[in-house]
């Protein structure tokens, strides 16, 4: 009896917690695992879109482990609850296959956002960034900081990284174009690993000493550079920058060492996400070559596979460091 | 005085069957889940819908299965923490076997059979080489999905033919999936077994006893080594299922259900120490794990809140009666 009581009243209290509202449109953010920065951000810039886009409620959830069995009872749960739209950043990109075409089966709108599932489990997928725009990002951070130009260098993860190895051909080929003084002398790789990356940041300093810049797109060979320009003293003769992690890297952004950095923005990713969920709930359809608005962060196209690039990595520096190192 | 001490009344049964069958630990497990199947209608108005429930059953069907077999082994002493290794390496191996063009007959045979062969290694490393099976399948547990990881690495194994597919997606009469039929199959088995026939008394004999049952002439070792080739089975089953409702593998699939499916176990009554417990008992366990997961999902609560549940749940459950009988004791 005692345990029928405890049930009830659990499940009364859950009940008040959660209580649907009808007559509006319910957007389930789905996320790989909770409790993690990154989607507690993009959480916070799906509420806000619901707000700005009224009627709308989001419904933030998602595993605890990060499985996608454990994805799919979430899924499920969804389904039954009939949401009018799933936006999901998938911890498997085929497992949640079948049972996104389920929820699509029964009228739900699937999209992916962050992490993507193949496009036979999503209408479309939106990517936090694309190659090129990665590409002229990393130069425009290096470029916007010589404006008499120099020489920098280019500290890589493995050689064989497809998605550095794509991002700086994209770099060598908008130099040229868009910021003619600036000159690449180099390019090394660190395999992200720190000892190795910061041998290689050593060597790229004593090689070429007329050095104005580090570009490091990887999160760790972009902390090792910053670390060896402090330790050598080099603050404001050599600028560090690239991709990075506004957590780990907020000390050289205090420091100097480094003027700006970027990354994805989550607040952005998860408010682009629900406009874009609201768009097909609304009835817009998906198809290449659509244009849709994603409210104040602009608006996306989609290409042959129905994806969609969101914008250029978001700038951290100074001003608001302090701000995103909280976040992730 | 006297009198009254001197003069004692023998039952003709210890218990009558009726009081027995109402105070039993099913009958509890069955309050348990009408409380929780009501708390959830009244909680959310998506429960109650035919598409709903059966959903709901898909949560659960596989680790079921495999909690079937794993009763069976627990209550003669034993245990398999391989379980979810060997699905692993059976979807791994079934994956393999479709890129060289294997057909759905071919594909559910390899899945059966690695699972067989699973299972007999760990019996044989239990039963022939007398190693505790604890520590042989916390290593198998490892070996197992290693060697999946080494097949696959980080890639995944997609592409099943659609006659595959429709055994973790299909349905064979409207909400009724093909996972639910087969899961009532094998508990009816698994009930005959274990309840009816002399393998299931000399289960709960070595359970029991196990140097008592070897002097009653039961052959302990060749029992225990067939429990576990069933488990291997059972993860065998598991696997098919689970990858067919997947549509595809990776070595890391079905992580921690091992867990999942001994808590069914557990909270189905089968004693952790071996010698007691019914398959009408994981039915029920299971059946309340998967209503209070959906029905928590159906709330949106956070899966951490939900482990919580089940956690208090479990422990609860199984307090309550020693609770009760404590009391009952101080009373009397």
């Amino acid at each position: 009896m005692k345990l029928l009581k405890l049930l009830a009243a659990t499940t009364a209290v859950a009940a008040m917690l959660a209580s649907p509202a009808f007559a509006q449109t319910r957007i389930a953010l789905v996320v790989k695992s909770l409790g993690n920065g990154f989607f507690d951000a993009a959480n916070k810039g799906a509420q806000e879109a619901a707000k700005e886009l009224g009627d709308v409620e989001v419904i933030y959830t998602g595993p605890t482990t990060a499985t996608a069995e454990a994805q799919i009872e979430v899924v499920n749960s969804l389904i039954a609850q009939q949401v009018d739209a799933i936006a999901i950043s998938a911890n498997d990109p085929d497992a949640l296959v079948p049972v996104l075409k389920r929820a699509m089966d029964r009228g739900i709108k699937v999209i992916s956002w962050d992490s993507g599932v193949a496009p036979e489990g999503r209408m479309l997928h939106l990517n936090p960034s694309d190659v090129n725009l990665i590409g002229e990002t990393i130069v425009k951070l290096a470029a916007d900081y010589l404006p008499e130009g120099g020489d920098v260098a280019i500290l890589s993860a493995a050689s064989t990284a497809t998605n550095q190895n794509a991002w700086i051909e994209a770099a060598k080929k908008v130099i040229p174009e868009k910021y003619p003084n600036i000159n690449l002398v180099a390019t090394v790789y660190g395999d992200d690993d720190s000892v190795k990356s910061t041998e290689e940041a050593r060597g790229l300093i004593s090689a070429y000493p007329d050095l104005k810049a580090i570009i490091a797109p990887t999160t760790v060979g972009v902390v090792a550079a910053a670390q060896v320009v402090t330790d050598q003293d080099l603050i404001g003769k050599i600028n560090v920058t690239g991709l990075a992690l506004p957590s780990e890297f907020k000390q050289f952004i205090d420091n100097g060492a480094s003027q700006a950095v970027a990354l994805w923005n989550p607040i952005d990713l998860g408010y682009s996400a629900v406009y874009l969920a609201n768009a097909l709930v609304d009835g817009e359809e998906a198809k290449p070559g659509a244009t849709f608005s994603i409210g104040k962060v602009g608006e996306v196209t989609l290409d042959d596979t129905n994806s969609a690039a969101m914008a250029a990595p978001f700038q951290f520096d100074k001003s608001n460091i302090e701000e995103f190192s909280k976040i992730y | 005085m006297t009198e009254t001490s001197l003069h004692r009344r023998l039952p003709d049964r210890l218990d009558n069957p009726l009081k027995s069958g109402l105070l039993s630990w099913e009958m509890l497990l069955v309050l348990v889940a009408v409380a929780i199947f009501v708390a959830n209608s009244f909680a959310s108005p998506y429960f109650l819908n035919a598409w709903s429930l059966s959903d709901l059953t898909f949560n659960f069907t596989e680790k079921a299965l495999i909690a079937l077999a794993m009763a069976l082994l627990i209550i003669a002493g034993e245990i398999d923490l391989s379980v979810a290794s060997i699905i692993a390496l059976a979807s791994t191996l079934m994956g393999l076997a479709l890129q060289f063009g294997a057909d759905t007959p071919v594909l559910v045979a390899i899945g059966v059979g690695v699972g067989i062969a699973c299972g007999a290694f760990n019996g044989f490393l239990v039963t022939g080489l007398k190693l505790p099976s604890i520590v042989v399948t916390i290593g198998t547990m490892s070996l197992f999905r290693g060697i999946a990881f080494i097949i696959l690495g980080d890639q995944s194994y997609k592409g099943y033919p659609a006659s595959f597919a429709w055994f973790g997606q299909g349905y064979v009469w409207w909400v009724i999936s093909f996972e639910l039929v087969l899961f009532a199959i094998f508990a009816v088995i698994y009930w005959v077994l274990l309840h009816r026939t002399n393998f299931g008394r000399r289960v709960f004999a070595i359970g029991n006893n196990p140097v008592a049952a070897q002097f009653s002439g039961v052959r302990v070792d060749r029992i225990k080594f067939v429990l576990f080739c069933l488990t291997g089975l059972m993860s065998g089953v598991a696997a098919v299922l689970l990858t067919a409702r997947l549509g595809s593998t990776r070595p890391s699939i079905a992580q921690g259900f091992e867990l999942d499916a001994i808590t069914m176990v557990v909270l189905g009554g089968v004693s952790i120490l071996g010698g007691a417990g019914s398959i009408l008992g994981v039915v029920l366990a299971a059946l309340i794990i998967g209503l209070v997961t959906f029905g928590l999902g159906l709330l949106n609560v956070p899966g951490i809140v939900m482990s919580i549940f089940t956690g208090a749940l479990l422990i609860v459950v199984i307090a309550l009666p020693i609770l009760w009988t404590m009391m009952r004791e101080r009373r009397a």
